[in-house]
């Protein structure tokens, strides 16, 4: 027995000892292995699924392997901003311009967009339904309904302070006005759970609201308003910053999502599951809608 | 039920999650083993100042939240941070990193307690039959032998099943460092409950098989 176990041990060690030198020679590229990219992106937008999708096309016509980081906004930029990752696809615009200006992020491009949406109960308790989104906001603000934020410095959680602020609160006040303004702190999922647990007010990007694999009781009140819009844009790293960045991939990863084939198969994807699109195609000439200032920020290849 | 779906129809993706969560747990739980085995013995077997107070500092570090941990070696081996140079960051090496320094402190202080547990008679004994320091060192091992392999299933146990460290220092990469509980941990936010619970039940099993294994050495 006393053998046998040494035995055993010996060759689990030694298998241990060969796999690890295999993928540290891998990772050094001493023997062939594929270019890597590694993508940072926003849990919105992976949970959908189209990134998966997106990532077996890319990957097969540049043979390369492309590594995807799904976690929120404000972490992907941080990521970035540390070197970390060499490519973004983030959805909020203030932050994204404030990247760029401060020489950490180059050759920004609009690669899709689509809607956010005030969802609740049924029930509506405040009775949102079909108001503009800052009507709605200040309706459940004055009704104290129960309404549960993200509260973790996504690009959701953001939108919802640009619609406070725009319906004229000041989100401090927003916080510290009651219980029924809740701070989940956590991810979508979890958000839209707390939500549909409590009968509750959220706001949600469409995408994850339908994508969402548990019966939730939420359904959309409110889906039309300039500032629900959402657009999702890709930041190349910036190689000055960071040397290390593969920038000649990332020009690739941007030019493939920009390309026609991409752009419709990003229009084309959920239709059949959810009958309805998830997403809109936003390069090439799709500016006027999506409000970017220039032609080249939009549509010009890298 | 779905677990045993899974495990049946041999799903690949699952079995290569599990099979990279068992790669890269073993690995911490063996090279920590190597590393804090002797140095536990090394601490029990000599006296010196702030002795008792090292012992309580280890027992202080069980307790730290293994989010902590991957922020910690996070912030070391990002491209910005002193050791970005080895590009270990968003790898399976970097997570394995990040487990040795988690599970560090419980095998240490357990390592102690285990040579502690063996009475001084036995050391005494194997001296007064002549035997060498190294001979006398394996002995007391053999003796302590079921308390450290305790140790080490407990390492397992913690390196397997912590999320924080995984998921912020290897990122959760699909097909790349992508294991047991980060997947439970995406699965669950997109709503799939179900085979979250199912991702679970086969960490279950992989604890029992480890469980298995060890209880044989630690018997013999």
């Amino acid at each position: 027995m006393n053998r046998k176990i040494k035995i055993c041990t010996s060759i689990m060690i030694i298998g241990l000892l060969s796999s690890a030198a295999y993928s540290f020679m891998i990772n050094r590229e001493i023997i062939g292995g594929r270019e890597t990219l590694i993508l940072a992106t926003t849990t919105s937008l992976y949970d959908t699924g189209l990134l998966e999708e997106l990532e077996l096309k890319f990957e097969e016509k540049y043979d390369v392997d492309l590594r995807i980081i799904s976690v929120g906004t404000g972490i992907a930029l941080s990521f970035a901003e540390r070197g970390d990752v060499d490519v973004l696809i983030i959805h909020d615009r203030v932050r994204e311009d404030k990247f760029v200006e401060e020489g950490y992020g180059i050759n920004r491009r609009c690669i899709a967009y689509n809607y956010f949406l005030i969802v609740g109960h049924a029930d509506d308790p405040a009775n949102i339904k079909d108001l503009s989104p800052e009507d709605a906001f200040t309706k459940i603000m004055e009704e104290k309904s129960s309404f549960v934020s993200r509260g973790d410095n996504s690009g959701t959680h953001a939108r919802e302070r640009l619609i406070w602020k725009s319906s004229g609160y000041d989100y401090e006040t927003i916080r510290k006005s009651g219980t029924w303004y809740v701070e989940a702190g956590s991810g979508m999922g979890a958000t839209l759970t707390m939500a549909s647990e409590k009968a509750a007010y959220t706001l949600v990007d469409i995408g994850t609201f339908l994508a969402y694999k548990y019966k939730l009781d939420l359904v959309s009140l409110v889906d039309e308003g300039d500032i629900l819009l959402n657009v999702y844009a890709v930041i190349a790293v910036n190689p000055e910053r960071h040397p290390h960045a593969n920038i000649g991939m990332t020009n690739n990863f941007i030019n493939f999502l920009m390309s026609n084939e991409t752009q419709q198969m990003i229009g084309e994807y959920g239709v059949e599951k959810y009958k309805r699109p998830l997403f809109y195609p936003a390069a090439n000439g799709k500016c006027e809608v999506i409000g970017c200032p220039t032609f080249e920020e939009c549509a010009k290849p890298v | 039920m779905k677990a045993i779906e899974l495990i049946i129809t041999l799903n690949p993706e699952v079995m290569e999650i599990a099979g990279r969560s068992i790669a890269i747990s073993s690995f911490s739980t063996i090279i920590a083993s190597l590393i804090c085995i002797p140095v536990g013995g090394l601490i029990h077997f000599h006296e010196f100042c702030g002795k008792k107070t090292l012992i309580i500092i280890i027992q202080t570090f069980y307790s730290i939240p293994t989010v902590c941990v991957g922020l910690l070696v996070f912030l070391l081996l990002s491209r910005s941070g002193p050791l970005g140079m080895l590009g270990l960051l968003f790898t399976p090496a970097g997570m394995i990193v990040a487990q040795i320094i988690l599970i560090s402190p419980i095998m240490l202080g357990l390592s102690i307690s285990a040579f502690r547990g063996v009475g001084r008679a036995v050391q005494d004994t194997a001296v007064s039959l002549g035997a060498a320091r190294f001979q006398s060192l394996c002995t007391i091992i053999k003796e302590a032998r079921y308390a450290l392999v305790s140790a080490v299933i407990l390492g397992f146990g913690r390196a397997v099943s912590e999320v924080g460290c995984a998921m912020i220092v290897g990122g959760n990469i699909r097909g790349f460092t992508r294991v047991l509980t980060t997947a439970i941990a995406l699965e669950t936010s997109i709503g799939n409950f179900e085979l979250s619970i199912a991702l679970g039940i086969i960490l279950l099993c992989i604890s029992f098989t480890v469980s298995l294994f060890l209880n044989k050495i630690q018997q013999v």
